[in-house]
């Protein structure tokens, strides 16, 4: 049997769990920073602490991203919530409980539209990931182990708890992913959200977004699923999609080969590529959950609710269909250009601006895109403004400059900025379209070379080519293409 | 009369000074604590400085409130900005709590003076004081007894006068049941009435901190100066606060009076029945109608609350780690780190809580136990809901018999238990509550009443147990600790 008969008679089922850090100035429950470039044990105060006899006080931003990014997935907003205590001891877990949401989370029954694009055609598919619910919760603080780097095995261990009741959201997605692609896909997509609701900056490296995945195949056909294992530890999307496909391999290998698969935690390891099992999961963990005394219930209203609603900026989806069907994109500019919120409001300026949405996509997506890209910058801080696009897109379009003059002072623009017009007027770099002094231009090209002039009348080469040449030589490439190509064959003709 | 107007009275007419005042109130301390053991701590120089600020308040000529140059004296499970609180707990010991509690830094602005930090059960669990892991608590009134717990220290301070007043917290009876071993007024407020902001948490659903006196008006002066709204505490209830005095009248005309037939009945001691119904019979006196009330659900509180209480404090506890702050014992590992400092930090009845709650709130016992009492939490609710229908105010005995021997019960925790029975189903519910001195048995062991209001019932509690006091003289009688 080979490995690709194989991969086709199974399927994976997949499902993340995500923590997304908040972007809050404060913490969840205190009014201490959330500034993660501190010293350790900077930000901290006895709330964070777990000091005795000290409570907590929900930061109301918490709830408010809570329900917008509820809202944005299209999900229930509980309007009875509560939180609960996680128990379990840890070192970096100052109560040694954590105020989490059990039963009644903030938010449930969402969902998530996910592209899938096809590398070689561009061709774009789309899937609805259902998101099972969405809750609060406070982050626990880091342990730093002296000689190595778990637990077991350190001669002792530092704790930092600035992190400490620093706000999370936790999004469970339902088992709907297949591949390794759409979980990243479905990773990358919540980020997106997140960052175009300004909630939380979605830096993986940094570990603001985390995603654990929950993995199990299955014969083609067969309803159970098959014994699921947990991964984590990875910090970029291809990472995830890597030991995604890592671990789809190794189970259907192992079954294939008549071995158990075990309920355990792996982790992804970047060095080797490979995933390497943490712990054997001996049935589920006891947290001994109950609600949390100190914090009353959270009722949202239907006015509150209306109020953050109003507040949602308009999000990827409605702008990838806005894009396509009124601005006449395709599916996939539509997609690149809204990746990134502030790329989607650059082009929708120059767009408001006047000019031409393909033109402005084409340049957006292209030169000003590399441009940033070489020099890692964001759009934000680019030079060129979107005003100042759209005035370089119609001089084009009204025939003041060729394409060819655009790209010339496109450098200049990007990194100076300034009016694309001043610029072409103080270089003298406007298209020569009067009829008249190409025609003498012409003529005086055709003069200075009597032997090409030879050729062409002999019929050898293209020679109309080589005189347009001669001609854009002369004019700096300032002369209209069209009007020259049109002129020089006529010209050539009588001469 | 109030003893915080008369002494009051006497502070601003410069008859006495704050400092005098309070150097008394150590030297009372000084001569009777070795007995009894009330304080755990007497924190003379912060009391000396207060008093001082007060006498100069006074000599400037600038206004001083009712509280200014009283001392008071301060359950240990308070914490106190700068000042040791253990709440009785070798796993505090010497923990110096870099923040204020709302209560103590509200008496601090009124200008009260603490004299010190009064002893309780570990963490507040239990009714004896027994459990303390420093000392155990006499009772003023016969010193082989227990003054009732788990404020038993507050109680006992205020009862042999080593301060004027104090403060206690209840979760099941900490504040009415001491109060009544003790011959005292104590009185646990509607649950939010007053920010638990800084008090040691046992079981935060039920914890409320009330105040212990002499008589009823000062108790209803104390709870004027800590009631209220703080930002800090999110199950603090944001209502305005009435003047508690104005509610003070020498009758009872149209008050409708309910009984609490469940509370009487097996385990009641004849005396306290006795001086009960004696009570109730001063009431319609004062001209209340009395009524007989049927709460079927009453007898279940202890039971629920045995639940509910420990699961709670079961997570609450979980803090005490070794990690950050408190008592660590000598270990080679995490686990055994925390393991060793919680065998040797905790005493028992802690870790009998401990263990209960983390029992119930297991996997595959958390419907069957801490769900089920937390339905029948409801339905005690829901009967006194439905008491308050008919009656303004409920009364029953706060405990069912007098201070008991110190080591009676010690060894069974359920006869221990069995002491709250009357004052637990009043913190499930979150009312108010108080308990006032009504009489007291053969061996001179003074007696409680139980009133129990509807939410935010504070001004109907004072005005039944101020018309009460004035019309019996019970308030009057002091244990004799001149021995």
């Amino acid at each position: 049997m080979t490995a690709t008969a194989v991969k086709t008679d199974y399927e994976a089922i997949i499902g993340l769990e995500t923590h997304c850090q908040l972007n809050t100035a404060s913490k969840i429950f205190c009014n201490c920073s959330t500034d993660f470039d501190s010293p350790p044990n900077t930000n901290v105060c006895p709330v964070c602490l777990g000091y005795p006899g000290v409570l907590p006080v929900l930061n109301e931003e918490v709830l408010a991203a809570a329900v917008k990014l509820g809202l944005a997935i299209n999900g229930q907003i509980a309007p009875y919530s509560k939180f609960d205590r996680k128990q379990y001891f840890y070192p970096d877990l100052p109560k040694n409980y954590q105020i989490s949401q059990f039963d009644l989370p903030i938010v449930e029954h969402g969902s998530l539209e996910i592209e899938l694009v096809d590398k070689k055609t561009k061709e774009i598919t789309r899937k609805t990931i259902g998101i099972t619910r969405l809750h609060m919760e406070e982050d626990a603080g880091k342990l730093v182990h002296a000689g190595s780097d778990r637990l077991a095995g350190s001669t002792h261990s530092l704790v930092d708890f600035n992190r400490t009741g620093v706000p999370l959201l936790e999004i469970v997605s339902e088992p709907d992913l297949r591949t390794g692609q759409e979980a990243a896909e479905y990773a990358q997509s919540l980020r997106q959200l997140v960052r175009y609701l300004g909630i939380s900056d979605g830096n993986m490296q940094e570990g603001s977004l985390r995603c654990d995945v929950n993995i199990s195949v299955r014969p083609v056909g067969q309803k159970e699923f098959g014994t699921k294992v947990e991964i984590k530890n990875m910090n970029s999307f291809s990472a995830i999609q890597k030991a995604i496909e890592y671990e789809i391999e190794r189970q259907i290998k192992a079954i294939a080969d008549g071995e158990e698969i075990y309920q355990e935690t792996r982790l992804w390891e970047e060095g080797s590529q490979r995933t390497i099992s943490m712990r054997k999961k001996e049935g589920s963990s006891d947290y001994r959950y109950f609600p949390e005394p100190d914090l009353p219930p959270l009722e949202v209203s239907e006015q509150q609710k209306q109020t953050w609603f109003a507040t949602l900026p308009e999000l990827p989806s409605a702008k990838r269909a806005r894009y396509e069907q009124k601005l006449g994109l395709s599916a996939y500019d539509a997609r690149v250009l809204t990746e990134d919120r502030d790329v989607a409001l650059y082009f929708e300026e120059a767009v408001n601006a006047g000019a031409d949405p393909k033109a402005v996509a084409n340049w957006v997506t292209q030169d000003i895109a590399a441009y940033l890209n070489n020099n890692r910058l964001t759009i934000s801080g680019l030079a060129l403004k979107p005003s100042a696009l759209a005035e370089l897109i119609d001089l084009i379009t009204k025939g003041t400059i060729s394409g060819k003059i655009a790209k010339d002072i496109l450098p200049e623009l990007l990194e100076k900025g300034g009016s694309p017009q001043k610029i072409i007027e103080a270089r003298g770099l406007v298209q020569i379209s009067d009829p008249d002094e190409l025609t003498a231009i012409i003529q005086a090209v055709i003069a200075d070379h009597p032997k090409e002039l030879e050729k062409f009348r002999s019929g050898k080469g293209n020679m109309q080519g080589f005189f347009v040449g001669q001609v854009m030589k002369r004019t700096g490439g300032k002369a209209d293409p069209k009007l020259t190509n049109q002129l020089i064959g006529k010209l050539l003709a009588q001469a | 009369m109030s003893l915080i107007r008369a002494l009051h009275q006497q502070l601003i007419d410069q008859e006495i000074s704050a400092v005098a005042v309070a150097q008394a109130s150590l030297a009372r301390i000084e001569a009777v604590d070795d007995r009894l053991k009330s304080f755990l701590q007497v924190t003379a120089p912060q009391a000396i400085a207060q008093a001082e600020k007060v006498d100069a308040q006074i000599a400037a000529g600038e206004p001083i409130g009712l509280l200014a140059g009283i001392p008071i004296g301060i359950k240990d499970n308070l914490c106190t900005k700068g000042i040791v609180t253990t709440c009785a707990s070798q796993i505090l010991r010497g923990f110096v709590p870099p923040y204020e509690s709302t209560v103590t830094e509200k008496l601090q602005k009124a200008g009260a003076v603490m004299v010190g930090k009064t002893n309780l059960d570990e963490f507040a669990m239990g009714s004896s004081t027994e459990n303390s892991g420093y000392q155990v608590t006499a009772n003023p009134w016969d010193l082989t007894r227990v003054p009732g717990g788990s404020s038993g220290g507050s109680a006992a301070a205020v009862a042999a006068d080593e301060c004027l007043i104090a403060l206690g917290s209840d979760t099941g009876g900490s504040i009415r049941q001491p109060a009544s071993l003790c011959g005292v007024v104590g009185m646990k407020p509607t649950y939010g009435l007053v920010s638990r902001f800084g008090l040691v948490a046992y079981a935060s659903s039920l914890d409320q901190i009330g105040p212990f006196a002499r008589r009823v008006e000062d108790a209803a002066i104390l709870l004027q100066a800590i009631a209220g709204h703080d930002s800090r505490d999110s199950t603090s209830l944001d209502v305005p606060i009435p003047d508690y005095t104005q509610a003070l009248k020498p009758d009872l005309k149209g008050v409708k009076v309910g009984v609490i037939m469940d509370a009487f009945g097996e385990g009641l001691d004849d005396t306290v029945n006795e001086a009960v119904q004696t009570a109730i019979a001063k009431l319609r006196e004062l001209g209340a109608t009395i009524e007989e009330i049927h709460c079927p659900r009453f007898r279940s509180g202890i039971a629920a609350y045995y639940v509910i209480a420990p699961s709670e404090a079961s997570a609450n506890l979980a803090r005490y780690d070794a990690v950050r702050y408190g008592l660590r014992a000598e270990a080679d590992n995490l686990m055994e780190m925390y393991t060793h400092t919680r065998a040797k930090g905790f005493g028992a009845e802690v870790k009998r809580r401990i263990m209960l709650g983390t029992y119930a709130l297991s996997a595959g016992y958390y419907d069957a136990y801490y769900l089920k009492a937390q339905k029948v939490r409801t339905l005690i609710k829901q009967d006194f809901d439905q008491a308050f229908t008919k009656v303004d105010v409920l009364v029953c005995p706060t405990a069912p018999t007098t201070a008991f021997k110190a080591g009676e019960k010690t060894d069974d925790p359920l006869s221990m238990y069995l002491s709250d029975l009357m004052t637990i189903p009043v913190n499930l519910a979150g009312l108010p509550a108080m308990s006032v001195p009504c009489g007291f048995d053969d061996n001179n062991l003074p007696i409680g009443l139980q009133l129990v209001g509807n939410v935010l019932g504070e001004e109907m509690l004072f005005r039944v147990g101020y018309a009460y006091e004035q019309a019996t003289t019970w308030h009057d009688r002091q244990p004799d600790l001149s021995a």
